[in-house]
C-alpha cells in the first residue's frame, strides 16, 4: 500500500532513442526494463467453459511503457474492454500473466492494485458530493485530514471543477461528471490510469475538447494512460502508441503514424481511416493485397503518356465540402474511392476516367 | 463479473439465513403436513398411527354404515365450486383490470404514479377489513338495500349476503390489484409510437386493442391470472364472511378440519390436494408462457 | 362540429370502466370510515360527527391487548425478516451461482405462492409436532417466514437497477469488501431497505388467517380479535377499530412509496 502513495515521477523523454522505426521499439523494451510498466504475457480470457466458451482474449501479449498514452483500439466485442478489466483486476485471466512494475498482479484484487479506472458510465457515487467522490480513494488508502483536502483541491483544479466541489453528481452535466470521474481516478496517483471509452457519452464538440484536455492532463501528471476506444480518430490524435484489436487478438501495435501509413493487414487498413483494398497482382506485388488511401489516388480524364494508369468509369460523385469523393469502377470490376480537393471538374456518372496509383502510396498487406 | 469477490464467494453464506428460515419453518412443516395426511386422525385433534391413505379415500368415498365405501361427491363438489369461483374471479378481474391497466399506463408520469399507488393501497390493507366493508354494504339493513328502498326499486330488503354472488364479488374486490399491476407492468413499457403507427396504418380502436394491446398485455395477463386464481382457490375469509360459512370453499373446508371438525389427517390431505392444484396451475401457466412468449 | 385533436391514448370506454373501478375499490373503505365517525349507533342514520366509538374501542382492554400483541409480533418479524433479506438479496443479485440457487429463490418465494390456508395449517401442525408453545413467539416465527419475501422484493429490485460499475469503482479505489458494502452498497440500498421493512411491517400487522390458525389461546392479534368482534355483529366500535388498522396500513404504504420514489427517479 505504501508504494501507492509515493509514486516516483516517471522519467520523461524515454522515447528519444527510438524515434525511428517501430520495430526498434520492441527491441528497446526488451533491453531496458525501466520503461516496462505493464507486461501482458500470453493472456487468454474465456467466458464460460467447454465448447461453448467464448474467447474474449486469445493469447495477447503486449508491453505498456512508463509515461505513455497507450490506446486499445478496435470494434465492439474485440476484447479491448476485457483486457482493460484484466488490468484493473475485475477479471481473472484464463491463461497467461500480467506484470506491473515487474511484479505479478494477476492474483491481486482491484483494491490492491495501484491502478485506477475511469468508467464508461463514470460510476460516480450518487450519495456523495464531488469532493467526497474524489477523496474516496485517498481515504481508503488511509489518508486523512488536510492532506486529503489538499489533494482533492489540486485534482479539482486540474480538471477545472473547483467551483463545483460541493455538488452532487446528479447536479452535473455529462462533461462535468466525466471530469469528476477523472479527478477521482487520478487522486490516488495510480501507476496506471485506465479509461474505458470515457468520451463516448459526450457530444462531438465536447469530445474534441476533452481529447485535448486528457492529453494535457496526461502530460501534466506524468501518469501512464491506457485508453479503450472504438473511435480511430480519437486514437490517432491522442495516443503515443496504439494496439489495434479484433476477435481477441492484437493485430498491430505501433505509433499512430505507423498504423495509418503502414497497416500490416486488411483489417487494420480498413479500420483505421478509409482504404481501397485491391489485389496485389494488379500492381506486380507479391503480397495478396495492397491498400491505398482515397486521398492518395490520382484521377484524370485523359490517358497520361508516361505513367499509364488503370482505366475505369465514374460511378458516383459526392460533394463533401472541403473535398469531393468520387467512386470509380475499374475495368474488370473493383471499385476505387478517390477523395481529394483537386478533382477535375465535369465528373459525372459513366464518364470514363484514368486512376493512377503512386507507387509510394501503395501499402502491401500480408493478409 | 468478478467485481464483488465478497458477495460472489459467500453467496450461499449470505442467502443462508433466509434459506434456513424458510426451510425450517415452511418446507419442513409442509413435509410434516404431508406425513400427517397419511396418518389417522386422533379424536382430540392431532394424529396418531397407523399410516393410511384413508384421508385421501375419504375425499371421494364415504364409509357406509356397513363399512363399505360409497362414491360421494360432497367434497368434490366443494372443490368444483372453488375452481369455478376462482376461474370466474380471474375472468372478472381481467374484464375490469385490462381497461384499468391501459388507462393507468397511458397517463402522464406523475398521474400514473398516483394511480398506481391508488391501485396498490387496497392490496396492502387488511383483507378482513376490506371483506367486512362489503357486509356493511350488502346486509339486509345495509347501504345498498337502503338506497334501493329509498328509490322505491324494491319493497323489501333483498338478501345479497351469504350467496355465491356475494363471495364472488368479495373475491374480485380483493383480487383486482393482483390483475391490474402485472398487466400495467406489461403495458407500461409499450412504446406509444406503436399505437400511433397502428393508427397511421388505418387500424381502428378495436383493431388496436385486439392486434396490439392484447398481445403486449398477454404476459401480464398470464401473471395476473396466476396471482388471482391461486389465492382465490384457497380463500377463507370471503366465503366465511360473505358466504356465511354455509357455502363452503376449499379454504374454509380445510380450516374446519382443524377447528370444529377435529380431523387433522383429512385437513392435511385436503391441503395437499389444494397444493397439487396450485402447482398444477403454476406449471400450466409457465408452460403457456413459454409457448406464447412475446418478444418485446 | 369541433375537430378533435388526435390522441393515441383515447379509449373512452376504458376511462369509464377505470373510473368506476376506482370507485369500486375505495367506496367500501370510505363507507367504513364514515360509519366509524357516525355518532348514531344505527349506522344508517347520520347522527353527527363523533369520535366516541374510537374512544370506546381504545378503552376496550381486550382490544388494546390484542393491538399490543400485533405490535410486538410486527416489531419482531420486521427487523428479523429485513436483516435476513438483505444478505439474501445480495447473494441473489450480486453473488456467484451456487448449486441449488434457483431452488433457493423458489423456496423463498414459497410463502407468496402457497395458499395462505395451507401455510397456516402446515405451521400449526409443525408447532404442534415439535411442541412449541411460545405464545406470541409462535406467531412471530410464522410472521417472519412470510415477511421475508416481501422485505426481499424492493431490496432485490433496487440492487438489480443499481449499476455494478459503482461498486466496481469503489473497489478500484482501494475499498475492501466491507468498505464497498458499508460506504457504497448499503447507503444506496437504504431507501429500499426501509421500503422492504415497511412492507414486512404492514404484512405482519394485517395478517389474519395464519395468525388465526397458529395463535395459541390468549395470544390474539388485532385482526384476529376484530374477526371475533365482527362475527358477533356489526358494531360501531368494530368499525372504529377496523378504521384504525386501515389507516395505519395505508399510512405505512404511502410512506414506503414516498421513500422509494425520489431515488429511483433520479437514478
Amino acid at each position: 500500500m505504501q508504494s501507492l502513495q509515493t509514486v516516483a515521477r516517471p522519467e520523461i523523454n524515454l522515447r528519444v532513442g527510438s524515434e525511428g522505426q517501430s520495430q526498434d521499439q520492441s527491441l528497446d523494451i526488451e533491453t531496458d526494463s525501466s520503461v516496462r510498466l505493464v507486461q501482458v504475457q500470453g493472456v487468454t480470457k474465456a467466458f464460460g467453459v467447454g465448447p461453448t466458451a467464448l474467447k474474449a482474449l486469445d493469447n495477447v501479449s503486449l508491453t505498456i511503457r512508463t509515461n505513455e498514452f497507450f490506446t486499445l483500439l478496435g470494434p465492439s466485442g474485440c476484447g479491448k474492454t476485457t483486457l482493460l478489466r484484466l488490468l484493473a483486476g475485475f477479471e481473472h485471466p484464463t491463461e497467461g500473466a500480467i506484470l506491473l512494475d515487474n511484479k505479478h498482479v494477476v492474483n491481486d484484487p482491484p483494491n490492491k492494485r495501484p491502478v485506477n479506472t475511469v468508467f464508461q458510465s463514470y460510476a460516480l457515487f450518487p450519495h456523495m458530493s464531488v469532493e467526497q467522490n474524489v477523496a474516496f480513494g485517498l481515504e481508503r488508502l488511509g489518508q486523512r485530514g488536510p492532506e486529503v483536502a489538499e489533494r482533492v483541491a489540486a485534482m479539482l483544479k486540474l480538471v477545472r471543477l473547483e467551483a463545483l466541489a460541493k455538488r452532487r453528481p446528479s447536479q452535473l452535466s455529462g462533461g462535468q461528471q466525466q471530469r469528476v470521474a477523472l479527478a477521482r481516478a487520478l487522486a490516488p496517483q495510480p501507476r496506471l490510469l485506465l479509461l474505458d471509452e470515457p468520451l463516448s457519452a459526450l457530444d462531438l464538440k465536447l469530445r474534441r475538447g476533452m481529447q485535448v484536455e486528457l492529453k494535457r492532463i496526461q502530460r501534466e501528471t506524468g501518469i501512464t494512460f491506457v485508453l479503450v476506444t472504438h473511435d480511430q480518430e480519437e486514437a490517432l490524435s491522442m495516443s503515443d502508441r496504439i494496439a489495434v484489436m479484433d476477435h481477441g487478438r492484437v493485430l498491430q501495435l505501433g505509433r499512430p503514424s505507423d498504423i495509418y501509413e503502414r497497416p500490416n493487414c486488411r483489417f487494420v487498413a480498413d479500420f483505421i481511416g478509409e482504404a481501397n483494398v485491391l489485389p496485389g497482382s494488379l500492381f506486380g506485388f507479391k503480397a495478396p493485397y495492397v491498400a491505398i488511401r482515397p486521398e492518395r489516388v490520382l484521377l484524370s480524364m485523359k490517358q497520361d503518356p508516361e505513367n499509364s494508369g488503370l482505366p475505369g468509369h465514374v460511378v458516383e460523385v459526392v460533394y463533401l465540402g472541403a473535398t469531393t469523393s468520387c467512386t470509380v469502377a475499374l475495368q474488370g470490376g473493383p471499385l476505387v474511392k478517390v477523395e481529394r480537393s483537386d478533382l477535375p471538374t465535369g465528373l459525372v456518372p459513366d464518364r470514363p476516367v484514368i486512376c493512377r496509383f503512386p507507387h509510394d502510396a501503395l501499402l502491401p498487406l500480408e493478409s | 463479473m468478478a467485481a464483488q469477490p465478497r458477495f460472489r464467494d459467500r453467496a450461499l453464506l449470505l442467502a443462508g439465513p433466509a434459506l434456513l428460515t424458510i426451510v425450517i419453518f415452511m418446507v419442513l412443516p409442509m413435509a410434516i403436513a404431508l406425513v400427517y395426511s397419511f396418518m389417522t386422525a386422533s379424536p382430540y385433534g392431532g394424529v396418531e398411527k397407523p399410516y393410511t391413505a384413508g384421508a385421501y379415500v375419504r375425499f371421494v368415498y364415504d364409509r357406509d354404515l356397513d363399512d363399505s365405501l360409497v362414491f360421494d361427491t360432497t367434497y368434490l363438489q366443494i372443490f368444483a365450486r372453488s375452481l369455478i369461483l376462482a376461474a370466474l374471479t380471474s375472468l372478472g378481474c381481467l374484464l375490469i383490470g385490462l381497461p384499468m391497466a391501459w388507462y393507468v399506463a397511458t397517463r402522464r408520469p406523475v398521474q400514473r404514479q398516483i394511480l398506481v399507488l391508488l391501485v396498490t393501497i387496497p392490496f396492502w390493507t387488511n383483507l378482513l377489513i376490506r371483506t367486512y366493508c362489503w357486509v356493511l354494504l350488502l346486509r339486509d339493513q345495509g347501504l345498498v338495500n337502503n338506497v334501493l328502498l329509498w328509490l322505491g326499486l324494491t319493497k323489501a330488503p333483498i338478501t345479497f349476503l351469504y350467496s355465491d354472488g356475494a363471495v364472488l364479488l368479495g373475491l374480485i374486490y380483493s383480487s383486482l390489484p393482483f390483475m391490474v399491476l402485472p398487466i400495467y407492468g406489461a403495458l407500461e413499457k409499450m412504446d406509444p409510437r406503436l399505437v400511433e403507427a397502428a393508427y397511421d396504418l388505418y387500424a381502428d380502436r378495436w383493431a388496436i386493442m385486439r392486434k396490439l394491446v392484447w398481445p403486449l398485455a398477454k404476459p401480464g395477463v398470464a401473471a395476473g391470472n396466476l396471482l388471482v386464481f391461486v389465492p382465490a382457490l384457497g380463500a377463507f375469509l370471503q366465503p366465511d364472511i360473505l358466504g356465511g360459512g354455509k357455502k363452503l370453499m376449499i379454504g374454509s373446508l380445510i380450516q374446519q378440519q382443524f377447528t370444529t371438525g377435529r380431523n387433522w389427517a383429512f385437513g392435511a390431505a385436503l391441503s395437499m390436494i389444494l397444493m397439487a392444484f396450485v402447482l398444477g396451475a403454476m406449471m400450466w401457466s409457465a408452460w403457456r408462457r413459454a409457448a406464447i412468449a412475446v418478444p418485446v | 362540429m369541433r375537430a378533435r385533436v388526435f390522441d393515441w391514448r383515447r379509449m373512452p370506454e376504458y376511462r369509464t370502466i377505470s373510473l368506476l373501478a376506482f370507485v369500486f375499490l375505495y367506496a367500501p373503505l370510505i363507507i367504513l370510515i364514515v360509519y366509524a365517525f357516525n355518532a348514531n349507533r344505527a349506522a344508517l342514520i347520520w347522527g353527527g360527527f363523533s369520535t366516541q366509538w374510537f374512544v370506546k374501542a381504545v378503552l376496550n382492554d381486550d382490544l388494546r391487548r390484542s393491538a399490543l400483541n400485533s405490535l410486538i409480533v410486527a416489531a419482531i418479524a420486521t427487523p428479523v425478516s429485513t436483516l435476513v433479506a438483505i444478505p439474501a438479496a445480495l447473494a441473489f443479485e450480486r453473488g456467484r451461482f451456487f448449486p441449488g440457487r434457483s431452488t433457493g429463490e423458489a423456496l423463498i418465494g414459497m410463502p407468496l405462492v402457497a395458499p395462505e390456508i395451507v401455510t397456516a395449517i402446515a405451521t400449526l401442525i409443525f408447532f404442534e409436532a415439535i411442541g412449541l408453545r411460545a405464545g406470541v413467539g409462535n406467531i412471530a416465527i410464522a410472521h417472519i417466514v412470510f415477511c421475508i419475501p416481501f422485505a426481499l422484493l424492493p431490496i432485490r429490485a433496487r440492487l438489480r437497477e443499481m449499476p455494478r460499475d459503482i461498486e466496481d469503482a469503489a473497489r478500484d479505489l482501494y475499498a475492501d469488501s466491507w468498505a464497498v458494502f458499508s460506504r457504497v452498497t448499503l447507503p444506496l440500498l437504504m431507501p429500499a431497505i426501509v421500503a422492504g421493512a415497511t412492507l414486512a411491517f404492514v404484512v405482519s400487522l394485517d395478517d389474519f388467517l395464519i395468525t388465526f390458525m397458529v395463535a395459541p389461546a390468549g395470544a390474539t392479534t388485532l385482526p384476529v380479535y376484530l374477526y371475533g368482534m365482527l362475527r358477533v355483529g356489526v358494531t360501531p366500535e368494530a368499525n372504529a377499530a377496523a378504521t384504525i388498522l386501515l389507516v395505519i396500513s395505508i399510512a405505512a404504504v404511502v410512506l414506503s412509496s414516498v421513500l422509494v420514489r425520489p431515488r429511483t427517479v433520479k437514478a
